[in-house]
């Protein structure tokens, strides 16, 4: 039963609905099992002071000075995780086509093909996205924003970055470019997941210059080719939705042809490969829950997938396929499930934190705990990367995030018995008296 | 990125979702059985395998009608239920399992799944879901459409269900009969149908219908569902008297149907999310005299949850799904919860989802871990109900299943540890006293023909 004290709920209730700007607290985390995502590993019995934001200082016995003192009690301390590559603050109900901006489609139908890499998802970011404080409380700190690709569009979706969901509003890491390879693009390339790589050589080239801007074949703007320069020979990290270990395969050979630095999203048949991609400095970003041979690009589809490409020394990550943004918090099932299936524990933490973080290139931003470091932490009830336990705290940046959701209140208001008319009292839909 | 929509995102946002209903507390003691001209029709030819009795030792034990034993041990026999205690006895022909550190549980039961209807791989050729053809399809039956070489299946297994109900979608107001399976592997569907287990009948309110409808002739709004649903109830009433009247009256499989769920021969599951359409459907059962065995879905049940409760309606729920779409929109964690503990609540975890299907017990899991955060304390041994008993009734075969209580079913899971925890796994799992999965023996784990001989798939479902 919830019995919040009033007064205190309607302090944090109006905290819950302010950006977080308040003035970040020194804090000092005592006896923490602190899960560092670092080579520091996992430090028991340890202390974290946090001051101006940044970690300060991680031992034993730590002066509080004029911090306040929480005492974790021995329970997890971790980075702020990862939500995964989602569209987190640029869609609010996946039904309503007003309400989502995740995806560019310029073509007047699903035939035309309209190139725009220079499209930039971020520009159409809110930060007051009500699934922010929904992910928030659940310990997701920061997520990478996807650039869909969709009919009247192309393969290249655009470009995304990291945003910090602490309610600024600007991402906080480079940007990343998206693109879309096999079944479920196949509808962008002329039927034939053959044309993707067609397609794609062609717009190098005209990157590079080698097919003239004036050229009637020509696919991208004079925007749409400084863009995509800017990722050849290494320039940022090309994000590729692909399963099928045959793409997969050619997604490996022309990454080398061009020196780009890919990460993989998906990945249901990475693992046929992991030598390879161990050996390229691939991240694969899984989807451990999609287990299922859901098309004919999955049929190797496993649980094991995060485990044997990480037994073969490939980074992995984590970011789901479906309901990604309403649910980014389900992040961690995955994870556990990853864990279940083979996956070492510190292992299944570090893709949820470092390596993201190192991925998208604001490792130096989040991720991590380590001394300097923005305090992006979560203090929870017990094991992170089982869903039998729940984060109790919150801190982005140092400060400590009010654990309030739109959700939250309404479990509370409907917590509360309904009251009856004949008592005089008012409806649920008036908020509780502040005495 | 063009995500590949899942069969569970595609039922939700574009009408796959429905629900069957199953016997509710007020009828929980008169299982509806089919009867008529269709009970006959396309009759289960399941029949158990054959087993020596099991004897599982040592194991904390949940025995789906709310208690936990200790160290106790479960005996099957005769492909039932003989006893569950401590210290007992089997004969030398007895399979001994060692259960110390392990769980066991009643098989998991899932209300909702469109295995087989919506089945892996997701090719155009296996949509069979939905009959979006007319806003009241009351006349096809999901049995039709199941595909038994959906590998989801024998994921499902993996993860301890042992019963389904096979839903068609929710695109039509009325989108037709649902079927309960026993999850056996099997080359036809009647080899999977649950003995004895009534039909369901499944209904959709709100965005669903109106959405695929809109631009077909309507419904396009909520008030064009709900008038439909009643020119149907009413056109069956109409055909029933007319039945009963005139025995040679042609058959009409529509109102057949609509007529059989009337008279509680067919158990009403409605796909409904938003509390103010499940109080309207509430009363257009009155206004028709059926009862609703259980709402689908349900993600604003905590707003109506005692009148769930007083009314025997059970609410099918997911743990955590929102925000898809507007009715969804105000979806919270602590909605099972909510559920269960009014007074005559019926709080069941569903899955509409051939992933989530083979993690109901993780589903459960984090329905207890929000709750104990809103400060309500859910013990093991009643989450467990929300996948057991409480499911088993809403199918109307919670006589035969659902519980370890002696002569039911020896439809049973061990768990490796707790199963409320995203580490548990099953690992032994058997159907009517059959062991038909085991984790650590691949002799024991089926394969369909689809993915035998797919030389990409050493990976399997596993």
């Amino acid at each position: 039963m919830n019995r919040r004290p009033v007064l205190r709920r309607a302090a944090l209730l109006l905290a819950a609905l302010l950006p977080l700007s308040a003035a970040a607290q020194d804090v000092l985390i005592r006896n923490a099992t602190v899960h560092t995502a670092t080579a520091r590993g996992t430090l028991q019995d340890t202390d974290v002071l946090v001051q101006g934001g940044r970690i300060a200082a991680i031992g034993t016995g730590l002066p509080a000075g004029s911090a306040q003192v929480v005492d974790a009690a021995g329970a997890p301390l971790t980075p702020a995780l990862f939500g995964g590559i989602t569209a987190i603050g640029i869609e609010e109900v996946s039904g309503e086509a007003s309400t989502r901006d995740g995806a560019l489609a310029l073509g007047q139908n699903a035939r035309d093909i309209t190139v725009r890499p220079e499209f930039d998802v971020t520009l159409a970011y809110n930060p007051e996205s009500i699934l922010l404080p929904v992910a928030r409380v659940e310990g997701i700190g920061f997520t990478l924003l996807n650039a869909g690709t969709t009919a009247g569009g192309s393969i290249i979706g655009g470009q995304g970055a990291v945003v910090r969901l602490d309610g600024s509003p600007d991402p906080i890491g480079p940007k990343a470019l998206f693109v879309s390879l096999g079944a479920r693009a196949s509808s962008l390339s002329g039927s034939s997941r053959a044309g993707q790589w067609m397609l794609l050589d062609q717009l190098v080239d005209e990157a590079r210059g080698r097919i003239p801007a004036d050229s009637r074949f020509a696919l991208l703007t004079p925007a749409g080719r400084a863009t995509l320069a800017r990722y050849l020979d290494g320039g940022g990290r090309v994000v590729v939705a692909v399963d099928r270990a045959a793409d997969i395969r050619q997604l490996l050979r022309w990454a080398h042809k061009h020196k780009l630095k890919i990460a993989i999203a998906g990945g249901a048949e990475a693992w046929k490969l992991a030598p390879e991609l161990a050996r390229a400095g691939v991240p694969v970003f899984v989807d451990t829950l999609a287990n299922l041979p859901g098309n004919f690009d999955r049929l190797g589809a496993t649980l094991e997938n995060a485990a044997r490409l990480h037994a073969a020394g490939v980074e992995v990550g984590f970011s789901q396929s479906d309901d990604a943004s309403h649910n980014a918090r389900k992040v961690r099932q995955l994870a556990g499930n990853a864990v279940a299936n083979g996956l070492p524990w510190e292992a299944a933490l570090a893709g949820l934190t470092r390596v993201p973080a190192q991925a998208f290139g604001v490792a130096d931003r989040t991720g991590t705990i380590a001394v300097g470091q923005p305090a992006d932490l979560v203090l929870w009830s017990g094991d992170p990367l089982d869903v039998a336990h729940t984060a109790r705290q919150v801190w982005l940046g140092g400060r400590a995030v009010p654990m309030r959701s739109r959700q939250t209140e309404l479990r509370d208001r409907y917590l509360r018995p309904a009251p009856a008319p004949e008592s005089g009292a008012l409806p649920r839909a008036y908020p509780p008296r502040v005495d | 990125m063009l995500r590949p929509l899942t069969a569970a995102l595609c039922a939700v946002l574009f009408a796959g979702c429905a629900s069957t209903g199953s016997g509710t507390s007020g009828r929980a003691d008169a299982p509806a059985t089919p009867s008529g001209e269709a009970a006959t029709a396309f009759a289960s030819t399941y029949r158990p395998i054959a087993a020596p009795p099991v004897l599982i030792t040592g194991a904390t034990v949940l025995t789906g009608d709310g208690r936990r034993l200790e160290n106790a041990d479960v005996l099957l026999r005769d492909g039932k239920v003989a006893e569950v205690g401590t210290g007992l006895a089997a004969g030398a022909d007895a399979v001994r399992v060692e259960g110390s550190g392990k769980w066991v549980t009643p098989g998991l039961i899932d209300v909702h799944s469109h295995l087989g209807v919506y089945p892996s791989p997701g090719a155009s050729a296996h949509s069979d879901g939905n009959e979006a053809t007319a806003p009241v399809t009351a006349q096809v039956w999901a049995e039709h459409s199941v595909w038994p070489q959906d590998p989801g299946f024998g994921a499902a297994l993996a993860g301890g269900i042992t019963s389904l109900q096979i839903l068609p979608g929710s695109a039509n107001l009325v989108g037709g009969r649902g079927v309960t399976l026993k999850n056996v592997a099997a080359t036809t569907v009647q080899d999977m149908k649950f003995p004895g287990a009534p039909h369901g009948l499944k209904m959709a309110c709100g965005e669903n219908p109106k959405r695929v409808y809109g631009q077909k002739g309507g419904p396009s709004t909520r008030m064009g569902n709900v008038a439909g649903y009643r020119a149907a109830f009413i056109d069956a009433r109409d055909y029933a008297r007319k039945r009963e009247k005139d025995a040679s009256t042609k058959r009409d499989l529509k109102l057949e149907t609509l007529a059989a769920a009337m008279d509680g021969d067919i158990l009403v599951h409605i796909h409904c999310y938003r509390a103010d359409e499940m109080a309207q459907m509430l009363d257009l059962a009155k206004e028709f005299d059926f009862r609703i065995a259980a709402f689908h879905h349900g993600v604003e049940a905590y707003k109506i949850a005692d009148r769930l409760g007083a009314e025997g309606v059970c609410g099918a729920l997911w743990a955590d799904w929102w925000g898809f779409k507007m009715e969804a929109f105000d979806g919270i964690q602590e909605n099972v919860a909510i559920v269960d503990r009014a007074p005559g609540g019926c709080a069941i975890v569903h899955s509409d989802s051939d992933e989530g299907i083979q993690r109901l017990n993780q589903e459960a899991a984090k329905v207890i871990a929000s709750a104990r955060r809103a400060g309500i304390e859910i013990a093991p041994e009643r989450a467990i109900t929300w996948l057991t008993r409480n499911a088993a009734r809403a199918l109307g075969v919670d006589r035969v299943t659902g519980t370890l209580e002696p002569g039911k079913m020896g439809d049973v899971v061990l768990w490796n540890g707790n199963p409320f925890s995203v580490y548990a796994r099953a690992e032994k799992v058997w159907i009517d006293g059959a062991q038909v999965y085991d984790r650590h023996d691949a002799s024991r784990q089926p394969v369909t023909d689809f993915m035998l001989g797919q030389p990409t798939a050493q990976g399997g479902v596993r």
